[in-house]
């Protein structure tokens, strides 16, 4: 059984001191029963309008496993405004779950966000902080490694101790490949987590302890200030609510061919959607686009067309009942999330499927 | 308004095989192609646009080989000033960039940075926002809109679930651009031949203050193939047998 290291609480450090003691550890690392303790790992909670958002989850079920490893306490650190019903929330997933509440926290703000995770990494001394790798740990994350001198490992797939170094698996060219990486030694380091790729950690019988931590923010961060979120209105039809999807990417080579798939789609009775690059290039709207950044969906049938199947566009599109791809390289890694593929230009394909469709 | 612009020469692999090199750190790149970093293409023409807009000058900067010339003069080619690239042959890691970039900008006068929200090839995310840590100047990353008044500027980042928040800086500043911030204009040969004619200053690491084997934070110790899921049942036959089987497959689904 291992304990927890608690800078406040120095008679928790038991056992026999470090015969040399190694510089890459941190003042977090302490021995119990003669074995060397990983203190602490951090998980920065995310959330946004009032909701935790998944990455966080996410990011305990993988701090969990990594403590679990290496005997180390898992807390779950929490930054906003009036934050109880998260702080509940949190209790039931993590043994530990240290708060911080200030006005200037309500939303998103790197600055303030990253001055007072500095003093709390300062002040307990984590060897791992997880961070999610999310337009909100993206925008966070590299400045918080440079001010606080900790390596840091984008965009992990996984993420490992091997002796008292970090690892890390990133997906790296585009999905191609991935990639072993190996962290230099530290007293800590910093991770950003690939949503979607942990299992979220659930909640428990039991209750973790919660410290409220003083706010450092002193004044008004005014080098950089959050105004508003900005929802684009749905003018057309919404994609998320529609049973049939013939998606369209890259592959379809130009706009001049979206009025013959949006009649394929027509008689199918469904909707057109398409992946970011589509949208990019101006071909079809905001709105129409699955992925990260556009909208999830889970239709019962869900027809790529041209896509060639990016992380983030299949993670927000995997929970379809039915994936049909038509692509004409065989290669494309959409074909290994399709329950089936024709391996061929849709321009084959497609004037055939509408004239078999027609009403 | 002075723009300074990093961008990063990179290798296509969306539609090329792939091979592994015989030491198992990278991917063999002898077969590929290389070209501007998509993101940082439209970091470039955001710069561009700015500077039609504020006046000033567009500065890019790029780590690199002999070779990463190439896109600096197509930088150039798409209405840059001036360029300057940074002589480093060995890979770097993203924080190793920043400090390099650091050093080549703090003596620099500028206004503005941008930089590409991520680099195709190893997509980490981290060098603008990292960059900006290290100059002390506030950042925006994930950055689809940017409106100059003054000193204020006022940006729009892309967030998950198609939101975007509006988030206010004081300039000088760093911001990570993302794809779809604007329009890609059309660069044409007589654009490139006449931007080989322009400025461009190149500076080995040494005068910096730098020796070419700076310590990086992290190292590839082994790049493999992900492992295969299951594979999608391909509908086989000419394209109606195809289409045909396809419609089946349509009603029985469709429910």
């Amino acid at each position: 059984m291992v304990r927890q290291a608690h800078h406040d609480h120095p008679e928790h450090v038991e056992g026999p001191p470090p015969p040399q003691p190694s510089p890459i550890k941190g003042e977090g690392a302490f021995w119990h029963q003669g074995v060397l303790v990983m203190s602490e790992i951090f998980v920065l909670t995310e959330h946004r309008q009032g909701k935790i958002r998944d990455i966080s989850y996410e990011m305990l079920g993988l701090g969990e496993k990594i403590a679990t490893q290496q005997g180390a306490a898992l807390t779950a650190v929490l930054l906003g405004k009036s934050v109880n019903s998260f702080t509940e929330d949190l209790a039931t997933r993590a043994p530990k779950v240290l708060v911080v509440e200030d006005d200037q926290l309500e939303n998103f703000n790197s600055l303030c966000y990253q001055k007072v995770l500095s003093t709390l990494i300062s002040k307990y001394q984590p060897f791992l902080t997880l961070i999610g790798h999310t337009a909100f740990g993206m925008d966070l994350a590299p400045s918080l490694s440079v001010e606080m001198d900790l390596p840091m490992v984008t965009d992990c797939i996984g993420l490992s101790l091997e002796g008292n170094r970090l690892k890390g698996i990133r997906s790296i060219y585009g999905g191609k490949v991935n990639a072993n990486i190996s962290l230099k030694e530290s007293k800590g380091y910093i991770a950003t987590i690939r949503p979607g790729v942990s299992a979220p950690k659930m909640p428990g019988d039991k209750k973790g302890g919660i410290i409220l931590e003083p706010s450092p923010l002193k004044e008004v961060a005014d080098a950089k200030t959050f105004l508003k979120y900005i929802e684009a209105p749905i003018t057309g039809e919404d994609i998320t609510q529609a049973e049939i999807l013939i998606a369209v990417g890259q592959g379809i080579g130009g706009p001049e061919h979206i009025p013959m798939i949006e009649e394929v789609a027509k008689n199918l009775g469904g909707v057109i959607a398409c992946s970011r690059p589509v949208v990019d290039r101006n071909w079809l709207p905001k709105e129409r686009q699955v992925g990260i950044s556009g909208k999830t969906v889970k239709p019962k049938v869900y027809i790529a067309v041209g896509i060639s199947g990016a992380f983030q566009h299949v993670t927000a599109m995997q929970g379809s009942e039915t994936i049909i791809a038509i692509n004409k390289d065989p290669r494309a890694p959409i074909f290994g999330v399709a329950d089936y593929g024709i391996v061929d230009d849709f321009q084959n394909i497609m004037p055939i499927l509408k004239e078999k469709t027609k009403k | 308004m002075n723009i300074m612009v990093c961008v990063k020469r990179i290798p296509k692999t969306a539609e090329a095989d792939i091979f592994i090199e015989k030491d198992g750190k990278d991917i063999k790149k002898d077969n590929l192609v290389f070209h501007l970093n998509d993101w940082d293409s439209y970091a470039v023409r955001e710069a561009v646009l700015l500077k039609e807009k504020h006046g000033g000058t567009v500065t890019v900067l790029s780590i690199g080989p002999e070779d990463s010339k190439e896109v600096l003069t197509r930088c150039l080619a798409m209405g840059a000033d001036k360029a300057l690239r940074i002589e480093e042959p060995s890979a770097q890691d993203g924080h190793l960039t920043a400090k390099i970039l650091a050093q080549a900008l703090r003596d620099q006068s500028f206004d503005l940075i941008l930089t590409g929200v991520q680099a195709e090839d190893d997509g980490c995310g981290q060098v603008g926002v990292s960059l900006a840590q290290l100059l002390g100047l506030p950042h925006a990353a994930i950055v689809n809109q940017i409106e100059i008044t003054g000193d204020r500027v006022l940006v729009k980042r892309e967030l998950e679930g198609g939101i975007e928040e509006s988030v206010e800086l004081k300039l000088p500043a760093v911001f990570t651009v993302q794809t779809g911030i604007n329009e890609p204009k059309y660069v044409s040969l007589a654009a490139i031949l006449e931007a080989e004619e322009k400025e461009m200053e190149e500076v080995p690491l040494e005068k910096m203050g730098l020796t070419p084997n700076e310590p990086t934070e992290v190292t590839v110790e082994q790049v493999f193939f992900p492992p295969v899921g299951k594979m999608a049942e391909i509908l086989k036959g000419n394209p109606d047998e195809v289409v045909g089987k396809l419609t089946e497959i349509l009603k029985k689904k469709k429910g």
